[in-house]
């Protein structure tokens, strides 16, 4: 009569841990840099096949000239870039998970809120950055870290409320049967059940934020960071700086991209399952 | 013997947009302790109701819920749930699932007495060996049975279960149904099992109250004579019959399907 349990599937979780020479060989890591170079081999071949001068589109190979060149402030103007959005991030966060948990918690507050939200989040936020700039002159730091916080809260806000709203009446039944305080119960289930939601939505703020830096960093005068660089570009038609900042943008956002990755992994690395194939 | 579990004419009412919903009316139930209640009655008449206010969840609008002798007013931590949905946490091991009431109620026991529990628990219901998994990689029946221990874990002496097997297929019902025999025999408990599943009522249960329509009230108390373990076989004796007859024609009765008769409602 004893129960004998049914044999287990095949389980598809992802093998943990490994070696950092596997990692590196691995598909995840050489398909990506593999089409790097698919990219950059295409753009060269564009350029040289029009015959497009420098002025016109710039081709891979006038990018070292200007990195060599300006490496300094490469270094300086991309930390400017970095900091500044990385605070916006960080601030949209704290906000945007408050904000979040006011509205998954509490049905008013939720319908109060979303409107609001849904409206500000519709404004194109280049419109806010001269509205910005005239508001705090000179403030270039909070400006721009004010900037990227305001484009990028609304998906993290919205993920957050969305995960704790739906959080399925049992699992708190089953902590609050047991005496659990409310603070127990959002520590111990909801705030890890939302886990997974809150870094879908901080993917896309991350790319946000960047914008939302660069969009202050061209317009305001005399700025700082890779958007300043590039706008000075822009004033000496210096084509291959202009690219060369465009590209360096894109390094760091793939760099932030694949931080919160990494922190995903870590914290929610639970509710990754590689598809059956 | 000594009611474990008493609730005296309890009435219920949810406020909805179109007003207050009247859910429960003239709720009666005993459960000496060691005893092992099944409630059934039409789907939405108010089971789940019932068991919020057993466990301390809700308070009813009149009417009195006792546990052990003292009034319930809030959750307490001598009561057990489990329900349809199993509700293991995904980012925990099946082994850290099943200790976490341990984290909330207060307990005596050491960090690896409490882990030793656990892992009896498990073993208890044939989850050996399934400790360090995940729930994803367990079946439906698994996760049922690791939801029953993280309801025991911290020896509860009311057990609540919630339509726990409702969806799981027959073969692995009939299954927990023996663990459920089981774990009654080695773990004691005082429990009130919700089914939809009038096999299973009279299979597990020492009484079997049908409840009416909603507002639901108890309609019918059929004792069942139950002696413990015992193989499925008994569901088709003639006494099993009778009794299946007799809840049928209750449920019927309850879903207004078929005439009350002046003999219902056995108190
Ligand atoms: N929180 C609630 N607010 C309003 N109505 C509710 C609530 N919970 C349950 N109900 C309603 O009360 C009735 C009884 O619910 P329930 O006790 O879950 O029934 P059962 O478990 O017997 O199917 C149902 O009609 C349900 O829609
Ligand atoms: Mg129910």
């Amino acid at each position: 009569m004893a129960y004998v349990p049914e044999p287990l599937p095949d389980t598809n979780r992802v093998p943990r841990g490994g070696g950092l020479l596997r990692m590196l060989t691995s598909r995840a890591v050489l398909a990506p840099i593999g089409a790097v170079i698919l990219f950059l081999v295409f753009w060269e071949f564009i350029v040289w096949a029009n015959s497009w001068p420098d002025y016109v589109m710039a081709s891979p190979s006038d990018l070292p000239a200007a990195y060599s060149q300006y490496w300094n402030l490469f270094l300086i103007m991309g930390w400017q870039t970095l900091w500044r959005t990385v605070v916006g991030l960080v601030l949209a966060v704290v906000v945007g998970v408050l904000i979040g948990m006011a509205m998954g918690f509490s049905r008013t507050t939720r319908d109060a809120l979303y409107p609001l939200l849904v409206g500000f989040n519709a404004i194109p936020k280049a419109t806010l950055v001269p509205i910005v700039a005239l508001l705090f002159v000179g403030a270039h730091d909070f400006n721009t870290v004010l900037i990227a916080f305001m484009i990028s809260f609304f998906p993290i806000a919205v993920s957050v409320s969305i995960g704790l709203s739906t959080l399925e009446p049992e699992y708190r039944d089953i902590l609050r049967s047991l005496g659990a305080s409310q603070t127990t119960i959002f520590w111990k289930i909801a705030l890890p059940k939302t886990l997974p939601e809150f870094f879908g939505a901080l993917k896309v703020a991350v790319t946000l934020a960047f914008i939302g830096t660069n969009l202050m960093e061209i317009v305001s005068p005399h700025g700082r960071g890779l958007g300043a660089l590039f706008d000075s570009g822009k004033t000496n038609s210096d084509y291959p700086l202009m690219f060369a900042v465009l590209i360096a943008l894109a390094v760091l956002g793939i760099l932030l991209y694949y931080v919160v990755v990494a922190l995903e992994k870590i914290f929610a690395g639970w509710a990754e399952r590689t598809p059956t194939q | 013997m000594e009611k474990l579990i008493e609730i005296k004419g309890v009435r219920h009412a949810y406020p909805t947009g179109q007003g207050p919903l009247p859910v429960l009316d003239g709720l009666e139930l005993s459960v000496e302790e060691g005893g092992f209640a099944a409630v059934v009655g039409p789907s939405g008449c108010g089971k789940s109701t019932l068991t919020k206010l057993v466990a301390g969840l809700m308070k009813p609008d009149t009417g009195e819920v006792w546990l052990h002798g003292s009034r319930v007013t809030s959750p307490r931590s001598t009561v057990g749930m489990a329900f349809q949905n199993p509700v293991l946490l995904e980012w925990r091991s099946i082994l850290k699932n099943v200790m976490l009431p341990l984290e909330i109620v207060p307990t005596k026991l050491t960090r690896s007495q409490q882990e030793d529990r656990a892992r009896y628990l498990l073993s208890l219901v044939g989850l050996e060996g399934f400790e360090d998994k995940r729930p994803s990689e367990l079946s439906g029946g698994m996760r049922q049975r690791a939801s029953l221990c993280r309801a025991l874990v911290h020896q509860p002496e009311v057990l609540i279960l919630d339509e726990p097997f409702g969806a799981l297929d027959a073969f692995t019902r009939e299954d927990l149904w023996q663990t459920m025999h089981l774990v009654k025999e080695k773990e004691p408990f005082t429990g009130v099992l919700i089914t939809h599943d009038l096999r299973e009522a009279i299979f597990l249960a020492n009484q079997v109250i049908v409840l009416s329509g909603r507002p639901a009230r108890t309609q019918y108390v059929l004792p069942v004579p139950n002696t413990g373990p015992r193989d499925l076989e008994h569901l088709y004796t003639s006494e099993a019959s009778e009794m299946l007859a007799i809840l049928r024609h209750q449920i019927e009765v309850a879903q207004g399907r078929a005439p009350a008769e002046e003999t219902s409602a056995a108190e």
